[in-house]
């Protein structure tokens, strides 16, 4: 392996752990803010792997929508519930006997799943870096045309649904 | 770029005759290579936002028919390193309430934030490569990426800071940034259609030969109006008056950044100025022609060309610096409910009316 | 590809790494005194009266719901962008148009029904 692949590596297990890791502040914070926060980086570090995977719109629309979109709006949300005084106190974990099955079984599937899978191995050296938006672009409208427009009306109804929702209902 | 550090590494060892200097692996060099040209950048941003303090006052002391900052040095000209050092050394305070860690991660993500958008921009062209820190293809969406660091980093700001009028100016700057973020992103999609790439390098590369190639030139008018879009919406993300809301001080004392003192304070503050620079850099690359003169031809001869750019994209981007220091001390601030009229209602069906236009007009030629 | 974006890390690293050692230095040569008063949060004067962390109005809820949507068709818009002058122009563009009209209608209907304006009594006596 030459140095630049062994920089690659490192910076690559950097970002899984900076992933990983602040994922777990997610899950288990008690502060339902901290909570929000480390989401900053969990995103920010999927965003690092898709740069490994060569998929560098993707990388940047994860930044865009999550980070500048999702983040955002979780952060309105908690700020806007009632709770927001005792901030401190995230939701406590209520009957984890139960949920441990559950757990269990999902992690064997993923773990199966994951073992199973017949991953695409390419080698770093052999990976051609070439723009993945044109490909997209000629994608979304010859072979993905259709779904391209359904798309379109889903975020039609998800506009008019988050505004009838969201609008305070009429007190008389 | 990898050509640039085997090039400057031979140089090197040329020049000094240290033969081991070979055997460093060449990530090194690159990495060295990188530090030594990102802290020429980051050192330009903070000069940059130190003189850009003193300017402002300046500025705004003329509009005002008054003097502006006089004692230090001739016509106040050291004032900002009298600010720097004063700034440095003011006691640093974290209120009781605050909660310590969000409040000290705050400047961090947002000066990143600002700082990042520098390394996509191409400020001139080096035989015929970019001379920018990266030359990345998504490059338009990597700016419009990284507004997102700046929106979590005001909230976080704000909330950490446990203090009312901090909560209030950060969730008002988030929900202005997040909205004024939809007609940048409409004129950017605008901008992609004529040049038909993302990368901002070929971007200016295609506005060379002449002011009439500008690309705030082509389609006229439509996409002068994109520009318009683009300045107005610009100037509201990096909350100068007249979108001042966030902080304005007659209501909300200093925004988000209210309980900040010190060192703290100063980094958002500079951060502010470079905002404004990095908006001004990316106007001057999308419209006015990055690097390329008015003229169809260059001035100065052949090597000199490179400082002529570089004398272009300046002055260029300084112009646009000063229009929004002009606008500033010129104009009275929006009200909160103008503020997400002129957003959703006014610039946003400009903007699609002009990518529609643009789009029909490309279509039919 | 990989190498632009590191060169994008290298320069946020150096950047952090500025902060950290700029706010270090600070940290050495400012004064530490505090006391109660300086370590109570601004409240114009007066001693802060009650938590700061107050319940928010909806409406900031619904500015960044309709922005994710925006964003969104945006950014799906982009790669249409870039590739719509090497496609048959007319045809890309009714495509596309069906695409954003779909939103546009959207816009309209908030508009219509008054979710874009951030104040919403002002009119009640008209």
């Amino acid at each position: 392996m030459s140095n630049s692949e062994i920089i690659y590596t490192v910076i690559f297990y950097v970002f899984g752990l900076l992933t990983i890791g602040s994922a777990c502040i997610v899950a288990f914070s008690r502060n339902i803010l901290h909570s929000a926060f480390a989401l900053l980086l969990t995103f920010f570090g999927v965003a690092g792997l898709y740069v490994f995977l060569q998929a560098d719109f993707l990388a940047a629309a994860q930044v865009v929508i999550y980070v500048g979109g999702i983040l955002v709006l979780i952060l309105f949300a908690v700020m806007l519930t009632n709770k927001i005084t005792d901030i401190h106190m995230s939701n406590p974990a209520t009957k984890p006997w139960l949920a441990a099955p559950l757990v269990l079984i999902v992690f064997a599937g993923l773990t199966w799943l994951i073992v199973k899978t017949d991953w695409a191995v390419v080698e770093t050296a052999k990976l051609i870096s070439e723009p993945t938006v044109e490909k997209i672009g000629y994608a979304i409208m010859g072979k993905y045309l259709l779904p391209f427009e359904l798309i379109s009306v889903l975020l039609l109804g998800a506009l008019l649904g988050a505004a009838y929702l969201a609008r305070p209902k009429k007190k008389d | 770029m990898q050509e640039l550090i085997i090039w400057i590494q031979k140089f090197v060892i040329e020049t000094t005759g240290w033969g081991f200097l070979k055997t460093l692996p060449i990530e090194l060099w690159y990495i060295l290579f990188m530090f030594v040209f990102g802290g020429v950048v980051l050192g330009v941003v903070m000069f940059f936002a130190g003189v850009a303090s003193y300017a402002e006052r300046k500025v705004a002391g003329h509009i005002q028919s008054r003097m502006g900052p006089m004692r230090v040095g001739p016509h106040g000209l050291l004032q900002f390193m009298a600010d720097g050092i004063k700034l440095v050394m003011k006691e640093d305070l974290i209120p009781a309430k605050a909660d310590r860690f969000l409040f000290k991660a705050a400047p961090y993500v947002l000066f990143a934030g600002t700082l990042a958008l520098f390394a996509a921009i191409p400020y001139n062209q080096l035989f015929g490569k970019p001379l920018a820190i990266t030359n990345l293809n998504i490059g338009l969406l990597y700016v419009l990426a990284m507004s997102g660091f700046v929106v979590v980093s005001i909230l976080m700001a704000g909330w950490a800071s446990s203090n009312k009028w901090s909560l209030l100016g950060g969730m008002r700057s988030a929900a202005q940034i997040i909205s004024y973020e939809v007609p940048v992103a409409v004129s950017f999609l605008a901008i992609i259609m004529i040049a038909g790439t993302m990368n901002m390098f070929d971007i200016v590369s295609m506005q060379e030969g002449g002011i009439w190639n500008w690309l705030i030139f082509r389609y006229p008018p439509f996409t002068c109006f994109v520009f318009l879009v683009y300045y107005v919406a610009a100037m509201a993300e990096v909350n100068r008056t007249p979108f001042d809301i966030p902080e304005a001080e007659s209501e909300l004392v200093a925004g988000f950044h209210t309980e900040y003192s010190g060192m703290r304070f100063a980094f958002f503050f500079m951060s502010e100025y470079a905002n404004m620079l990095a908006v001004s850099a990316i106007a001057t690359v999308l419209f006015w022609g990055g690097w390329h003169s008015v003229l169809p031809f260059s001035i100065l001869p052949e090597p000199w060309v490179v400082l002529e750019g570089m004398g272009w994209f300046a002055g260029k981007t300084l112009f646009s610096v000063f229009l929004m220091m002009w606008l500033r001390w010129t104009l009275p601030r929006y009200r909160v409910d103008q503020l997400m009229k002129l957003c959703w209602k006014v610039l946003l069906p400009i903007a699609f009316a002009n990518v529609i236009a643009i789009g029909i007009w490309i279509a039919l030629t | 590809m990989l190498f632009d974006f590191a060169s994008v890390l290298v320069f946020i690293i150096l950047g952090l790494l500025f902060i950290f050692f700029v706010l270090l230095f600070s940290w050495v040569v400012s004064p530490r005194n505090p006391d109660k008063d300086k370590a109570s949060t601004y409240e114009c004067g007066e001693r802060p009266l009650g938590p700061a962390w107050m319940k928010f109005n909806i409406r900031f809820y619904v500015i960044a719901l309709i922005f994710i949507i925006f964003d969104v068709e945006i950014l799906l818009l982009f790669p249409w962008a870039v590739v719509f002058q090497k496609l048959p122009k007319g045809v890309a563009l009714v495509e596309v148009l069906i695409f954003i009209g779909l939103l546009l209608v959207g816009l309209a209907y908030l508009w219509n029904k008054g979710d874009l304006e951030w104040v919403k009594t002002v009119d009640k006596d008209k």
